[in-house]
């Protein structure tokens, strides 16, 4: 119980960093994207403030166990291969279409918008489009 | 000035759940993976995925109570151009594994070569999508 206490405090947490950072603003995260229409650079720093702040606690966090399970689950593959890149360019693709990724879209439909609901729907049939096409569990 | 003060503190807090979820349930902050993984056939791992995203929803309560205006549409982009956004970022996100959280926030931070080479690149294409449409589509799509 207290664990899902706590996660959902990190999901609460995660979602007013990206509403405080212009996440979820998509004519900021654009603005950003479009390097013609008057550059706003400063979500870069979005992602300068996020490392900084997790590289201080996670070798730390690492050096111990996870304190609601048994083990840590992270990526282990090392290798760049054309799944990784061409997912990540049409993710691109669609982010500078969008101008929403998967955290700000889903924080967005409690604005219950039109733009909000139809990304997210799609986002889902998307993700599960990629589901029946590969079952194997990604790792 | 304001907007990167707020960007670098907004990344904190991220950064600062980020190594919560590390701390407590030792898994990567990925929200493309944490929600994907919500919607894969359900297994023991559903509580914590639905408690993140319960706590997200939450988080967006929040803001939409106390402040709004950090909540916008984007402007220029119809409906269809969402449908095949949504269609791009669900897939994409699946197929290459992560997202800006997972890959550019904890990848990152991780060293991880990767996610180096996904940021690199859905940053690229990202800009190029957004650069092109104001380009040749005056921004409207």
């Amino acid at each position: 119980m207290k664990s899902f206490l706590a996660i959902y405090a990190s999901g609460v947490l995660f979602a007013l960093g990206l509403g405080i950072a212009g996440m979820t603003d998509a004519n900021t995260v654009l603005a950003f994207l479009d390097l013609a229409g008057g550059w706003d650079p400063s979500l870069a720093f979005v992602m300068i403030g996020a490392i900084s702040v997790h590289a201080l606690l996670h070798r730390r966090i690492l050096g111990g166990t996870p304190l609601f399970s048994q083990e840590f689950s992270l990526p282990t593959r090392s290798d760049i291969n054309a799944r990784l890149i061409g997912g990540a360019a049409l993710f691109g693709i669609g982010w500078g279409l969008g101008g929403y990724c998967p955290g700000p879209a889903i924080v967005s439909l409690v604005t219950f918008t039109h733009e909000a609901l139809v990304f997210v729907g799609a986002m889902i049939v998307g993700m599960g489009l990629f589901q029946a096409l590969s079952p194997e569990p990604e790792g | 000035m304001n907007s990167i003060l707020f960007a670098l503190l907004g990344g904190a807090l991220i950064g600062l759940s980020a190594s919560a979820m590390l701390w407590l349930v030792g898994r990567v902050a990925g929200i493309s993976g944490i929600f994907g993984g919500l919607l894969s056939a359900p297994n023991g791992d559903f509580a914590w995925r639905a408690a993140f995203v319960s706590g997200l929803i939450s988080g967006g309560l929040i803001l939409l109570m106390l402040a709004p205006h950090t909540l916008q549409a984007p402007a220029g982009r119809s409906l269809p151009a969402l449908v095949v956004a949504g269609l791009l970022v669900g897939f994409g996100t699946r197929l290459g594994n992560g997202c800006t959280s997972g890959h550019g926030v904890c990848g990152l931070t991780r060293r991880s070569r990767r996610s180096l080479g996904a940021t690199l690149t859905f940053m690229a294409t990202g800009a190029l999508t957004a650069t092109g449409i104001r380009l040749l589509l005056g921004g409207v799509i």
